[in-house]
């Protein structure tokens, strides 16, 4: 069984705020930490490797696949994934605007399209349509012709102000 | 009992968002891929290396020795064929002595963790026997050609032959008579979400859970059950958060019989992920399609006649292939008043995975080289494209020549919102160089009138439990996939019964719990289950209102429910909260449980020729859009700068999620339009990934302004039909027609890559250049 003879290291990483350590294999990936031993599954795989942006999350604040992602690389760092975004029971100001805009409809996208928006939102809190559109270019949807993704991320940012 | 305080199916009519948008936004929302399965065995499946052959030897003991796999299955594993339509199930889940395309499931394997079941993978051993593998339909039917299925001859699934008034005279009768050939590339429904099952099998009780991607989890308890020779009873299929469906998953597909294969062989429990290049070639989208289309119109723009032939290549199996050939040809009708209609269908097979369903299914091709000629032949006659338009709509009700049902009919007001929004007649002809705007309709069912599965039953069923909490639990066998259908479940019985959203729980496709569905296909659930599930709420409310009325002591005419208290004349006199009426109705019979159905009558399933079932419905939708696009002549780059649509949905019973479909189909069909093509090499799909299928990208893709167009459909639920596929078909030939416009070439071909739309420049310039030296010379 390969993943169990190839060499494993104590991981310490802040997952959504809180240190975790683990023992990773030196080739796992980060989306499949998340999912599979922090039970993050919030985080989705939508293809083979770094297509579709579905595993789409923060590593120290910038948005990452993190299917092409080693977990290894994020020692001492900090990883943020959708759940993380939740305050208190509460959802986020774009995860309010996702759901009330309609910027999520089968869903399977949306962790990792929000994900990106607030990177964007992070770094850019004001940005015009055409910055969320570029923005956001590495995120797939086949739902919702992004029309209700844009709409949603400009109320959120509109909320912030 | 007076109707429903407002009863019309608009609860704030700017809409509401989705029952279950805040699990998706959160990421509590469980797909299949995130069901819990620490415990569960790996399963992986081997796959047929050529496109097509005779299994001389399929050796799976080395595999099967390695330590760590628990189970192998192969074809000698299940004799039974699988498929959704009953006179065309010739798929075994894994090839039994032959295999016919690149790609096709084999074996398959379950093992502790899947590094060994991928080195067990390569521990098989395959050998065929090499046929001659057909990768175009014609080559498939070249005379002579080998045969896929012995029982096919010209390696045909079906043809269809028909004719509806007298073609003949109708042609004469014309101004002009002009015939195209247009060519559509094979597209993919390429949902975000990859393929999944979890299947868990008890040996000790032969119950079987399985828990998939399914749109309908009525097809998929039937296939198992015959697959599987186990009791229908002691199957349970569950549906969990699915990532999108668009006809990818209507059909039983083959990995989910074999999960449910490999955890019977193992005794227990089997999770099945497919990688993407997995379900890009698990297929079942729209076929490849070339379109030979005659139409004949008269100067003022009225057509006379309309002749089609049709030939798709479905790919190496059956499965839907009868019912997208059939679409093609119905759906010529119900949007237009075509006096003579010809058409001549042929399904192929060939080396290729099968083709299926896909959103706008059957329709989208052919309605597209329909708008296009429709144009073309306009701009000939120096007439309007929407004038060309107006001079054809039909007059609801009415019924088509090949005897569908249309009650309901929008169209005109479609044109003249999209005319207006986009400032059509100030802007046609006058924009620059390079910039162009066309425009199309396009229409589909809500609904196929007929089930594909004849059982006598209602065509939809909705459950209704009210117990002592007071909560309603809507229970529907419908898979909501993202398009909102257990929101619209929510929303026709809170408006029905005149009590609060919040109060209707839904609970979706779960075979143990939830009544049987024809499930997601065909736009079908607003429609059947919207109307079950309204029939179910009057049903509840019946009892609520007699039980009010005793309390009351009034007649139950005189009792009515708002805002959640029942109240005799306006609730002056007295009224009665709603938690006292349900503890009143509960005294009498406890908890309560109400059906509710829906089913087609016998007049709206279409006509009586060989096929005529298919392309009935009940109530079309109706679309019209413009399409705005700037062509770089230098590079054949198209972009498209903004699009205007309108569908009339009868009534939006969730204006919200009716824009996001909207929204979402005029967008899919611009990705068939400019860029989405799948390819093979030899077989071998090279497309097969979401970098070399190009889906459009946010940066590409333009806004799209929605208008929707209300005509209240008699038969609909509070009068609504479908929103979700109509829009999609009006795209390709919009912008086909908005290039033209731009830069005037017509395309032929589509999608209008910009390789393609730069060889048709050069092609043009080469012909300028020859006919000027041509003119020099003489």
């Amino acid at each position: 069984m390969e993943s169990s003879r190839s060499a494993k290291r104590l991981l310490k990483v802040l997952v959504n705020g809180r240190w975790r350590e683990d023992a990773v294999a030196e080739n796992q990936l980060l989306v499949d930490y998340l999912r599979d031993v922090a039970r993050l599954t919030g985080t989705k795989i939508g293809c083979d490797g770094g297509e579709c942006g579905a595993c789409t999350v923060l590593l120290d604040g910038q948005a990452v696949p993190a299917c092409i992602t080693l977990a290894v690389r994020c020692e001492g760092r900090s990883v943020e994934t959708i759940e993380g975004l939740v305050a208190h029971g509460r959802p986020s100001r774009l995860q309010q605007a996702f759901h009330e805009k309609l910027g999520t409809q089968c869903g399977f996208c949306t962790p990792g399209m929000i994900m990106a928006a607030e990177a964007l939102l992070r770094r850019n809190p004001k940005p015009s349509d055409h910055d969320i559109r570029v923005a956001l270019s590495g995120n797939l949807c086949r739902c919702t012709g992004y029309v209700k993704i844009i709409e949603s991320v400009r109320t959120a940012a509109e909320m912030a102000s | 009992m007076k109707a429903g305080s407002s009863g019309d199916g608009g609860i704030g009519r700017a809409g509401v968002p989705l029952i279950d948008g805040i699990d998706k936004v959160t990421g509590r929302a469980r797909y299949t891929a995130d069901l819990e399965h620490a415990d569960a065995l790996v399963g992986r499946i081997f796959r047929s290396p050529v496109s097509h052959g005779e299994i001389i030897r399929l050796d799976v003991s080395k595999a099967r020795a390695l330590e760590g796999v628990v189970s192998v299955v192969t074809g000698d594993d299940c004799p039974y064929t699988y498929g959704v339509l009953p006179v065309a199930m010739n798929e075994y889940p894994l090839a039994r002595e032959r295999v016919r395309y690149r790609g096709e499931p084999v074996a398959a394997l379950a093992a502790v963790d899947a590094e060994t079941a991928e080195r067990a993978l390569k521990l098989i051993e395959f050998e065929v026997r090499e046929l001659p593998a057909y990768y175009t339909s014609g080559e498939a039917r070249a005379p002579g050609a080998t045969l896929l299925h012995d029982n096919k001859p010209g390696n045909l699934e079906r043809e269809v032959h028909n004719e509806f008034g007298d073609l003949r005279q109708q042609f004469a009768a014309a101004d002009l008579v002009r015939e195209e050939t247009i060519r559509c590339a094979e597209v993919n429904h390429a949902q975000i979400e990859p393929h999944a099952a979890l299947a868990d099998y008890d040996p000790l009780t032969g119950h079987l859970t399985v828990q998939s991607v399914s749109q309908v989890i009525y097809y998929l308890h039937l296939m198992l059950a015959r697959c599987l020779e186990i009791d229908a009873s002691r199957i349970r299929v569950v549906k969990p958060f699915v990532g999108g469906g668009f006809g990818a998953r209507v059909e039983v597909l083959n990995f989910e019989i074999i999960t449910a294969l490999l955890a019977r062989a193992a005794g227990g429990k089997v999770m099945m992920q497919l990688t993407r290049e997995e379900t890009f070639l698990t297929h079942r989208a729209r076929p490849q399609t070339d379109i030979r289309l005659k139409l004949g119109m008269r100067r003022d723009g009225r057509i006379t006649a309309c002749e089609c032939e049709v030939v798709q290549r479905g790919g190496a199996y059956a499965g839907y292939g009868i019912v997208t050939i059939l679409y093609a040809g119905s759906l010529l009708q119900g949007i237009y008043d075509i006096p003579a209609i010809k058409y001549d269908g042929y399904r192929v097979y060939a080396n290729l995975p099968p083709c299926g369903a896909m959103r706008g299914h059957g329709s989208v091709d052919t309605r597209h080289a329909f708008e296009c000629l429709l144009d073309r032949m306009a701009r000939e006659l120096k007439l309007d494209p929407f004038a060309v338009r107006r001079a054809n709509l039909l007059h609801a009700p009415t019924r088509t020549l090949n005897d569908l049902m249309v009650n309901s009919y929008g169209l005109g007001e479609c044109l003249d919102r999209v005319e207006r929004a986009s400032r059509w007649t100030e802007r046609i002809g006058r924009l620059p160089r390079g910039k162009g705007l066309g425009m199309a309709c396009s229409h589909y069912v809500s609904g196929a009138a007929k089930p594909i599965h004849w059982t006598g039953e209602p065509h939809a069923v909705v459950n209704l439990r009210l117990d002592f909490d007071g909560g309603i639990t809507a229970l529907t066998g419908a898979a909501d996939i993202g398009q909102g259908s257990s929101t619209m479940v929510a929303i026709t019985v809170a408006e029905t019964l005149g009590i609060s959203l919040e109060r209707v729980r839904v609970i979706a496709a779960d075979s143990a719990i939830t009544p049987k569905d024809n499930g997601s296909y065909s736009s079908r659930v607003t429609f059947m289950v919207g109307n079950a599930a309204i029939d179910a709420a009057r049903g509840l409310k019946a009892l609520l209102v007699a039980a009010a009325a005793r309390k009351l002591e009034a007649s139950p005419d005189d009792v009515e429910c708002v805002g959640e208290v029942f109240q005799v004349g306006g609730g002056g006199q007295s009224n009665l909260p709603f938690a006292e009426v349900v503890k009143a109705a509960l005294a009498e019979r406890g908890p309560i449980t109400v059906s509710g159905t829906f089913t087609c009558p016998p007049e709206a399933q279409g006509g009586k020729h060989r096929g005529g079932a298919v392309g009935s419905t009940m109530g079309f939708s109706y679309a019209a859009q413009v399409v705005e696009v700037t062509v770089d002549e230098a590079t054949g780059a198209i972009s498209v700068d903004k699009v205007w649509a309108a569908l009339d949905c009868g009534h939006a019973i969730n204006p919200l999620a009716v824009e996001g479909q909207i929204e979402g189909s005029v967008w899919m069909g611009m990705g068939q339009a400019l860029t989405e093509e799948t390819r093979y090499a030899g077989g071998l799909p090279v497309h097969a990934s979401l970098l070399e299928y190009r889906v459009p990208t946010s940066a590409e893709s333009p806004p799209i302004e929605v208008q929707i167009v209300e005509s209240r459909d008699p038969y609909g639920p509070f009068g609504a039909k479908e929103a979700s596929e109509g829009a999609l078909a009006g795209f390709p030939p919009a912008l086909i027609n908005a290039i033209a416009n731009a830069i005037g070439i017509d395309m032929s071909e589509l999608p209008a890559t910009a390789d393609r739309v730069m060889e048709a420049l050069v092609e043009r310039r080469r012909r300028k250049r020859l006919d000027d030296a041509r003119r020099a010379a003489s």
